[in-house]
């Protein structure tokens, strides 16, 4: 029975059932007894320390502790305090857990998730903000996954515990908050599937993680000025389910990519590739990007919300490429 | 110390076949019939040896860049392990890995590594699987001195520490990182004085002496075993060949220091000891070289032999599927 919770109970909800599934599933992490946004706190209390594992501050040692752990047969979920905390682990990251596997010849099976919390608008600054996923998605062998909404955090978060690969799943700070339908009995939402969370036929909005409620927000002020906008979330990075992008591109004819992070080297410019090499042709006019700028996230509220993308700078990027119509 | 003729026997079995290993593996190498880099472990047989003649089969090792030794230690195939050095489909890793990344998953052995010090985390995980299933398993990590200046190293060993794993760090203290001496890096002598930070028993041994070996890994793996948590071991050791490949910097080493640690050669200190004891003739142990080095020659044939990975298989394997 679907009922509404914050996406943190969603995220709360997927661990302790998938726990109680399966016993080779364990959380490590640094301060997981309580969790920083609460959400680990009572998984602990249900599962004890066994299996909600505290971690001294070595990012390094989280990971490695997954990599090896999963190499010798266990399900690890660790968390990473927030993302901006993963440049302490990079090595253990790029070169031994997205690479194991191949490298080994294929022998290794790294089931490892990894929940970090990422995302700006805080007024926490540049290392406790960040949107790195761009990074993630460059180095073979890992899985990214955005959850945007309460439902997709927990049926993401089921489908990349199952993974037999290592998935990074990225919460956002600002969506916590956010709440949802959510079915109460599991349920798998599969990685490599986009959603369309609003239909239209004027323009395609691609959007990631928080960006999506803002492009909804974008979408519903268009509708006032008779522009009908597609609202696509990829809720998976990689894999990417581009098809479903380019499919929505051949009806509207424009694309629009958002993405809180900064737009230079940003997953936008791939999906714009992509796109430009499958549906040349379908343009309208050149694809666009609605992206933070290129510089660290700042703390100032005022500087900070100048960089952040949002509704507003979404509508203006859709007004460039379609004429208001009302 | 009462240790039983068959183990030692094979010990000197196991360090005869890792230097007879090396010595092929670096002619291959010199006369480019091998492709990349080879790092050999040839002077340090003893501290694989000794480490992993403790070990049982479901129990777990990282390896090092340095690291065919410790794969043959363990149980390693080496006809499987100069197919990896050729770039062969019958690799060890089907070619994709090479001579730094050779793992054998069914043996335990969690892979050698290319990056210095990156098996301490890897380590640390293997340990908590261990401890986490409670059937006695433990994990030996082996780094070089050069890797305890390293920041996972640290975290690794304190979170072992404090988590009380089911883990043994070896040290196999060869006197450099790389190209750069030891004092040159760290102001301490004794690698195993860093235990005392993480509150594990530190031990230093003579790491060209196989049973000394054997006996300080014995207690740490036992001591392990039975659930009281980690201990550094430190085995002063020396490397024959150069950091990388054969006739590469071995000049900067000073010559008086290779001819020192050249007279303690491990295998032939151990040779002597097993003469001494009257457990091995000269006369037989060099009969059991000839075989070994029969048996090297018809690996490295099954290595060179063997066929290509094929350009399709380019993608497989980058993702499990399903």
């Amino acid at each position: 029975m679907a009922r509404e919770i914050f996406y943190i109970q969603a995220i709360q909800e997927a661990l302790r059932q998938e726990m109680e599934r399966d016993p080779d599933i364990f959380v490590a992490g640094e301060d997981v007894h309580r969790g920083i946004f609460g959400i680990t706190g009572d998984v602990r209390a249900a599962f004890g320390e066994n299996r909600v594992v505290n971690t001294p501050i070595s990012e390094s040692a989280i990971i490695g502790l997954a990599v090896g752990s999963a190499a010798c047969g266990l399900r690890p979920v660790v968390e990473i305090m927030f993302m901006d905390f993963m440049g302490i682990a990079m090595d253990q990251i790029m070169n031994q857990m997205a690479k194991m596997k191949y490298m080994f010849g294929g022998k290794a099976r790294l089931p490892i998730t990894v929940r970090t919390a990422c995302g700006a608008g805080l007024r926490v600054s540049g290392h406790h903000s960040q949107s790195l996923e761009a990074l993630l998605c460059h180095i073979p062998g890992l899985k990214v996954v955005m959850p945007a909404s309460a439902y997709d955090a927990k049926g993401l978060l089921i489908a990349s515990i199952r993974d037999d690969n290592p998935v990074f799943f990225l919460e956002h700070k600002r969506a916590y908050a956010t709440r949802g339908e959510v079915p109460e009995e599991p349920y798998l939402i599969p990685l490599g599937v986009a959603e369309v969370k609003r239909p239209g036929a004027d323009v395609t909005i691609v959007a990631t993680s928080y960006m999506v409620n803002e492009a909804l927000t974008a979408a519903a002020e268009l509708e006032q000025r008779g522009i009908q906008a597609e609202v696509i979330d990829p809720r998976t990075l990689q894999p990417l389910d581009i098809e479903t992008i380019v499919r929505s591109v051949r009806k509207t004819h424009r694309l629009v990519v958002v993405h809180e992070a900064v737009q230079f080297g940003g997953i936008g410019g791939e999906i714009v590739a992509q796109v430009a090499q499958a549906a040349f042709d379908y343009l309208d006019a050149p694809p666009t990007r609605v992206a933070a700028p290129f510089s660290p996230v700042p703390f100032s509220p005022v500087l900070e919300d100048a960089w952040l993308p949002n509704a507003a700078k979404i509508v203006d990027a859709v007004l460039g490429l379609v004429p208001a119509k009302a | 110390m009462d240790i039983p003729r068959d183990t030692l026997l094979q010990m000197l079995r196991t360090m005869i076949t890792i230097r007879e290993f090396e010595e092929g593996a670096g002619r291959l190498s010199q006369s480019a019939r091998i492709p990349g880099l080879v790092h050999l472990y040839a002077g340090q047989e003893a501290v694989a040896t000794g480490t992993c003649a403790n070990l049982n089969p479901d129990d777990y090792i990282t390896s090092t860049h340095r690291g065919h030794g410790h794969l043959i230690a363990k149980g390693g195939d080496v006809r499987r392990m100069y197919a990896e050095l050729f770039g062969r489909a019958t690799g060890y890793n089907k070619g994709r890995g090479g001579s730094m990344h050779i793992a054998d998953l069914d043996l335990g052995i969690l892979g050698a590594n290319g990056i210095v010090g990156a098996g301490a985390p890897i380590a640390v995980g293997a340990a908590f699987a261990a401890k986490y299933r409670g059937r006695g398993q433990v994990c030996a990590c082996f780094f070089g001195d050069g890797a305890t200046n390293i920041g996972p190293f640290h975290e690794s060993a304190n979170m072992a520490a404090v988590q009380k794993l089911p883990l043994i760090f070896v040290c196999e203290n060869n006197l450099y990182g790389e190209f750069t001496r030891q004092d040159e890096e760290m102001l301490i002598v004794d690698i195993s004085d860093r235990a005392a930070a993480y509150g594990m028993p530190g031990v230093t041994v003579d790491g060209m002496d196989v049973l000394a070996v054997y006996q300080a890994a014995g207690e740490a793996v036992e001591r392990a075993r039975r659930g009281e948590g980690p201990t550094m071991l430190e085995c002063k050791t020396y490397r024959f060949f150069d950091h990388v490949g054969v006739g590469f910097g071995e000049q900067e080493r000073p010559e008086d220091e290779r001819d020192y640690w050249r007279s303690r050669d491990p295998i032939v200190l151990f040779r002597a000891r097993l003469a001494a004891d009257g457990i091995l003739s000269e006369e037989d142990a060099g009969r059991l070289t000839e075989e070994v080095r029969a048996q090297i020659e018809e690996a490295i044939a099954f290595g060179e032999s063997g066929p290509d990975p094929s350009p399709e298989s380019l993608l497989e394997d980058v993702y499990t599927d399903g």
